[in-house]
């Protein structure tokens, strides 16, 4: 059997204020259902440990996470490895409920973009309001990066993760590196 | 610029998050219906200066289809409301007659 690799094989740049990089394998599972069902809010939390994502938001527990896609879709964090499990579990556990469970894995590109200038570099691709007022930890957050959908999320140290689709990878760090060439502007 | 707000998601979206799609609570008619009426269903669009309704898809996001009531002229905007409506609902038309006193409803 051949050996996973991402999208760029963990490319990275850095800039004056802030470094990207993409990140190693990251198993990622779509669920889709009704979020009201109380059978499938108890099977993510024993599969996952976290508690149903409100709107907009992203709950940790240890090496899982669960986020708030939209009004009937979350997307689980989970090990690489684990992914296919996960599916396999979720499909088990919720069979005869209405859901849709797909390994999206190798589908996507995940990147970090760390440093002290993170939130400006995200700032100059996307439409988003990136003060720290507005943006901060356990919220996920879904936009345009430059001309391709994007989703971020930014940790407590500061360092910003950001999922997009595999096929626009190259574009996307294409994107993320120009903009974290130039120097700090300090507007957020 | 136009910034409307997702419904679903909270998000006060900038335009180019989203994807236009053209007029709202356009009604199509069901079998046995005239050809005047499908006509109507695909070709007849209002073209006003002033109250608007419009269907925007959050594109760049949860990927919903919403609607939203506003102002051509001016741009502004009296709000945004779930899609699975036949009308808009009676606090959005309340906001309008607020602010537009003048304005007949929807014709
Ligand atoms: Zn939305």
């Amino acid at each position: 059997m051949s050996d996973a690799m991402t999208a760029l094989n963990g490319a990275s740049m850095q800039g004056p204020v802030a470094a990207v990089r993409e990140a190693a394998l990251q198993g990622m599972v779509l669920l889709r259902g009704d979020l009201a069902d109380e059978t499938l809010a108890a099977v993510v939390k024993d599969l996952t440990g976290c508690d149903l994502p409100g709107q907009r938001e992203m709950v940790q527990a240890g090496n899982t996470a669960v986020a708030w896609m939209s009004p009937d879709e979350l997307l689980l964090l989970v090990p690489y490895e684990e992914a296919g499990t996960t599916v396999a579990s979720l499909s088990q556990a919720l069979e005869g409920v209405y859901h849709l469970a797909v390994d999206v894995s190798d589908a996507r590109a995940l990147f970090r973009i760390s440093g002290e200038g993170a939130r400006e570099v995200l700032a100059r691709l996307c439409p988003v309001d990136l003060s720290p007022a507005a943006f901060g930890p356990g919220e996920m957050r879904r936009s345009r990066l430059a001309q391709v959908p994007a989703a971020f999320w930014i940790d407590e140290t500061g360092t910003i993760s950001l999922v997009c689709f595999r096929s626009v990878a190259g574009y996307a760090f294409g994107a993320l590196s120009a903009a974290a060439e130039s120097g700090p502007v300090n507007f957020l | 610029m136009l910034i409307l707000q997702c419904p679903y998601c909270g998000i006060q979206c900038d335009e180019t998050e989203l994807a236009p799609g053209g007029q709202a609570h356009l009604k199509r008619h069901g079998p046995g219906s005239s050809d005047e009426d499908f006509e109507a269903y695909l070709f007849d669009r209002d073209n006003p200066m002033g109250v608007h309704f419009e269907r925007w898809r959050h594109a760049n996001g949860c990927g919903k289809w919403f609607l939203a009531a506003r102002c051509t002229t001016t741009l502004e905007v009296f709000g945004t409301y779930s899609a699975q409506t036949t009308e808009p609902p009676a606090e959005i038309a309340d906001r309008i007659r607020a602010r537009r006193p003048n304005w007949e409803g929807r014709t």
